[in-house]
């Protein structure tokens, strides 16, 4: 109908002269943009179904090829904006919920530009990583409030289970299903090499990467897929996800078609059904029920590894931090609301959950006002993009970060958030496996290899330039930090001066 | 360790490098009665045809010689050998001793009695670089002279390619019902005699030359006549076995060789055209006169003789050759369960028999022919492949997963 | 000796290697004037089936049936590669009847065309893997 019509959103611009027909876009292009024409000897493209994932751009080895937004346009309207009026349109033609991937791409304020680190100047010389030892190790778990000895005066080793990390960076979960095998050897690999982990997300563990056990952490969402005591045992760490800073207060919907024979395998359920973790975990009503799970995990895994609790930033998470601190759990993991997701509806995404900035900020203030910071590490992630990131919100009060973005990113994800359709041209959130085989694991983990290590080069650099050589020096060290152009209450809630204070 | 090997084509070159991968130092001696650097005997009617020079014709580098330790003794002549002695003798007496000998002597060509042969004038073989460059000067440079070519095989063909261009009109007449009878089978023979007319070539077949009444006039036994200015006599070939026989070597048309090249007399091997090979397509000892398999039986007599120990078994009649510009490749035997693809300028040709392929014929498309030929060597059982894949098109795709990865994936 | 590997497992089909080395062997200097308007014969191609494709080039055999049967001495073996003087070669396609792997291909020059590890252009680094976005090609001892 024609009012269902919309115009596509992105143009490809193809340069004839450069272009040599050799039909890399074609073959490249899951969403069959491109195509070649017998009659006009041509490449001709169909931009309705562009996604802008820049596969064919990447591809094309003459580059001519680029993607551009369309000027077409609606009469200018603040209020109704584009966007806005073509969902109107979609969902009166639809009668469906608006789904999207990856995090909330709206222009909210991102707090971690707008605060700035410190340096040394004369009185407390900064310190060249170069040259001199630069400790970023991290240890994740309880930290004993005393030293106890035993009557002889030896200490006694009272230490609870943790993760020990060579990089103050985890990969955050996603599943398999979510995302595909080869993604995640890809991040299983380079966990391994950098000493750091991965995180199944509630897809369970394929048979195939319980070699990477040791720096796997297996989670146990609402929808328990694939949790079985081998499962829990291969695992480093186990992580009860109670909510996604993509979506917080929903549960998740894996479609059937993508539950394919190793999906249904690895998740316990049968083949080509859809796979629904419940919004809440049915057994968990309080922190009491909380704590039951905990040491349930705990129970089944004879004490031997770290439980991490995993939340989405929203309202009060400041209390429901200091309940989890309270369970039993070793770590929390807070995800903000820019968090990504392979699938989640738009308006939840867009609109629910807080800036993992502020979030992080109140939960350390609060466990530290309470005494039991120590209980429990802090991990935080939902959209952690780069290494000044980090070091701000180590010195917020994180022990840790979780990253998924930015590690897609290393491993070719253009961030076109069509991952809901599953044709993924780079290979990572799709189950197809003539486009699954485009990522292969050998270029994959090398690259998330190279991030991290260049992240944490960056990390020792402005550590050095704070005149500080350990990373727990810096941790909750919000003196380090100054913010520009907040107001009162944000810098209040950040714990922060501002920038000339 | 002193090695002598009699000839100086592709199975005596192929003897060379076959020693050369194992005994870098012994001397080597190579005599030959042409008195030409090693060349690519096969490049003479390309020579004519201009496809090359005779500075390119060199089948080696030009310091091959010097290179490869081989002392060249060229333009002399082995007149026999003694075994006693281990040493040749040559045509004026000269003795020169071997600790191991290869004779990779070739073959001559065969030319059958015909009345008023003799009186011609104006004829040649077509087997050696002086043959050539004899045609050549027969022909001038005027294209007005008029060919007659007895003799409708490899040779008789290729030197109507080759001189093509050169001559007024060519005519070729064989005793054999069609064209090429060892290499093709009968469709192919007539498709590629049809291109040959349509270039201008006129056949007698199943004819023979009765006589010529002068020299330059044929009478066939068909009873036509025809006046001609050169004649190329290409009828056949006989082996070279002369000198292996009066030694005590077995002939059978050829000189006998075990799969290590050896002869029967101790310390004495042959390779090439002068010897007798065992056909794994068809499962038979016969003379296979051609390149590829006088290099590989030079070069295992070669390795042999410097003590190593490798042997040549997977012989097969294999052919690549062309006429202006139509292509063909042949290889195996025909005998057997056939698939068949004809087009106006293709024809294929597929045989199978006890889930082998035995041989096939490409004519006009030939890209990646060489699977085939490996499927007849190799003897690759067709359950273990897509066949109804591979005879569409040769294709490495037809093989199972781990044979692709074995092929694409090691090193070889 | 380094040589080029081929692992179908991470082969997209998105036949750039042939590109890249048509490319390559072209003696041009940019792509687009290399290969624009043109029909390519590089000498890597792709074989393709269902979702299966790899690509074929010369596996520089320590014991090469193609050289070994050439007639002209144009193929031989230098340091490892196998090459072809293009000058001598008489296209008469008996490397082609010989290659277990159907990689000498045909040239619109007459003579016979082959990989020879880019050792005459791109100052010897294999175009075909430098171009594969996919490490399904690589250049190594094996």
């Amino acid at each position: 109908m024609a009012i269902d019509f919309l115009y596509p959103q992105y143009e490809v611009i193809r340069n004839r002269d450069r272009c040599i027909t050799c039909r890399a876009c074609e073959r490249q292009c899951a969403n069959k943009v491109h195509h070649y024409d017998v009659d006009f000897e041509r490449m001709e493209s169909d931009e309705s179904k562009c996604v802008d994932c820049h596969r064919c751009v990447s591809l094309c080895p003459t580059r001519a090829l680029k993607i551009v937004k369309t000027n077409h346009t609606f009469r200018e309207n603040a209020n109704w904006q584009g966007e806005t009026i073509m969902e109107v349109y979609r969902q009166a033609g639809t009668g469906g919920t608006l789904l999207s991937s990856m995090g909330n791409p709206k222009d909210f304020p991102v707090y971690w530009d707008k605060m700035l680190i410190n340096a040394s100047q004369v009185t407390n010389p900064s310190i060249d990583p170069l040259r001199e030892p630069m400790e970023i190790r991290t240890y994740l778990g309880k930290k004993p409030g005393k030293i106890e000895r035993d009557e002889n005066g030896k200490i006694i080793p009272n230490l609870s289970p943790r993760l020990k990390l060579e990089v103050p960076v985890m990969f955050s979960a996603m599943s398999y299903g979510s995302i595909s095998y080869n993604a995640h050897e890809s991040l299983a690999r380079a966990s391994k090499e950098m000493g750091t982990f991965y995180n199944t997300g509630e897809g369970g563990l394929h048979e195939d990467f319980y070699q990477w056990g040791n720096n796997t952490i297996v989670q146990v969402a609402s929808g328990r897929f694939g949790v079985q005591k081998d499962y829990l045992d291969a695992g480093a760490a186990i992580e009860i996800k109670i909510g996604q800073g993509a979506k917080p207060g929903i549960g998740g919907h894996l479609p059937g078609a993508k539950v394919a024979p190793d999906i249904s395998r690895t998740r316990m359920i049968p083949e080509g059904t859809d796979a629904i973790s419940p919004a809440p975990h049915h057994d968990i009503y309080s922190i009491e029920d909380l704590r039951q799970l905990v040491f349930s995990l705990k129970e089944a895994t004879a004490y031997q590894k770290p439980v991490i609790v995993k939340i989405s930033a929203v309202h009060n998470v400041a209390a429901i931090a200091s309940g989890i601190a309270r369970s039993g759990a070793d770590i929390i993991a807070i995800d903000g609301y820019r968090g990504g997701t392979g699938a989640a509806p738009t308006r939840i995404r867009d609109n629910v959950g807080i800036p993992i900035e502020l979030a992080l900020a109140a939960v350390d203030q609060r466990l530290r006002d309470e005494g039991i910071r120590d209980n429990v590490s802090v991990v935080v992630g939902g959209s952690i993009r780069n290494s000044a990131d980090i070091v701000k919100a180590i010195a917020l009060g994180a022990d840790a970060v979780y990253i998924a973005t930015s590690a897609l990113m290393a491993l070719g994800c253009h961030l076109c958030r069509t991952c809901q359709n599953g044709l993924c041209n780079w290979g990572i959130a799709t189950q197809r496996p003539e486009l699954v085989k485009r990522l292969n694991p050998d270029i994959g983990s090398k690259r998330l290899v190279n991030l991290l290590t260049a992240w944490s080069h960056e990390i020792r650099e402005m550590m050095g330039g704070m005149g500080i050589n350990s990373i727990e020096a810096l941790r909750g060290n919000r003196l380090m930090l100054r913010g520009i152009g907040l107001n009162e209450k944000e810098l209040e809630i950040l714990g922060i001066k501002h920038a000339g204070e | 360790m002193k090695y002598v090997i009699i000839g100086n084509a592709t199975a005596a070159i192929g003897c060379v490098e076959g020693i050369r991968t194992i005994d870098k130092k012994g001397e080597i001696v190579i005599i030959s009665s042409e008195p030409h650097f090693t060349y690519g005997r096969p490049l003479i009617s390309y020579l004519l045809l201009g496809k090359t020079t005779e500075d390119k014709m060199n089948y080696r580098p030009l310091d091959f010689y010097e290179k490869m330790g081989v002392t060249p003794m060229l333009g002399r002549t082995v007149t026999r050998i003694d075994k006693d002695a281990k040493a040749v003798v040559l045509e004026n007496g000269e003795t020169v001793s071997y600790d191991k000998l290869a004779i990779c002597t070739g073959s001559r060509p065969f030319v059958p009695p015909m009345e008023g042969l003799d009186t011609v004038e104006n004829q040649t073989p077509f087997m050696t670089l002086d043959h050539a460059h004899h045609l050549r000067d027969m022909l001038g440079t005027e294209k007005d002279k008029n060919v007659l070519i007895i003799g409708a095989g490899l040779i008789g063909l290729k030197c109507a390619e080759g001189i093509s261009g050169l001559a007024k009109s060519i005519t070729i007449v064989d005793m054999a019902p069609r064209i090429l009878p060892n290499v093709l089978d009968e469709y192919g023979s007539a498709y590629i005699q049809k291109f040959l007319e349509s270039k201008g070539m006129a056949f007698f077949l199943g004819d023979s030359v009765a006589k010529f009444s002068t020299p330059t006039h044929a009478v066939f036994k068909s009873g036509y006549e025809m006046d001609f200015d050169v004649l190329v006599v290409a009828v056949g070939v006989r082996p070279n076995t002369q000198l292996a026989e009066e030694i005590g070597c077995e002939v059978n048309r050829g000189i006998l060789v075990n799969d290590h090249s050896e002869t029967c007399v101790p310390d004495v091997y042959a390779a090439g055209d002068c010897t007798v090979s065992h056909d794994i397509s068809a499962d038979v000892d016969r003379i296979l006169a051609i390149l590829p398999n006088a290099y590989l039986q030079g070069e295992t007599a070669g390795m042999n003789m410097a003590g190593g120990n490798h042997s040549f078994a997977k012989a097969c009649p294999m052919n690549a050759s062309g006429f202006l510009g139509l292509h063909m490749i042949t290889c195996g035997s025909y005998d057997g369960e056939e698939y068949v693809v004809k087009t106006a300028d293709t024809y294929k040709k597929l045989v199978t028999r006890d889930n082998h392929l035995v041989g096939f014929i490409l004519i006009g498309e030939v890209d990646r022919g060489g699977i085939y030929t490996s499927l007849v060597r190799e003897q690759i059982p067709l359950d273990t492949i897509d066949f109804e894949l591979i005879r569409e098109r040769p294709q490495l795709m037809a093989f199972s997963k781990p044979e692709r990865m074995a092929k694409l994936s090691t090193a070889h | 000796m380094k040589r080029v590997y081929v692992n179908e497992k991470w082969c997209l089909g998105c036949h750039l290697c042939e590109y890249y080395c048509a490319f390559a062997n072209s003696g041009k200097s940019d792509m687009v004037k290399a290969l624009k308007d043109h029909k390519i014969a590089p000498r890597i191609k792709i074989e393709e089936r269902d979702n299966i494709s790899f690509a074929v080039s010369c596996r520089h055999c320590e014991e090469p049936l193609c050289v070994k049967g050439c007639i002209s001495g144009a193929l031989s073996r230098v340091n490892g590669v196998i090459s072809i003087d293009s000058d001598k070669c008489v296209g008469c396609y008996t490397c082609i009847l010989s290659c277990p792997y159907g990689a000498l291909s045909t040239s619109t020059s007459g003579a016979v065309q082959k990989c020879e590890l880019c050792v005459k252009n791109a100052d010897g680094t294999p175009q075909c893997v430098a171009g594969c976005p996919n490490k399904a090609i690589v250049f190594e001892e094996r």
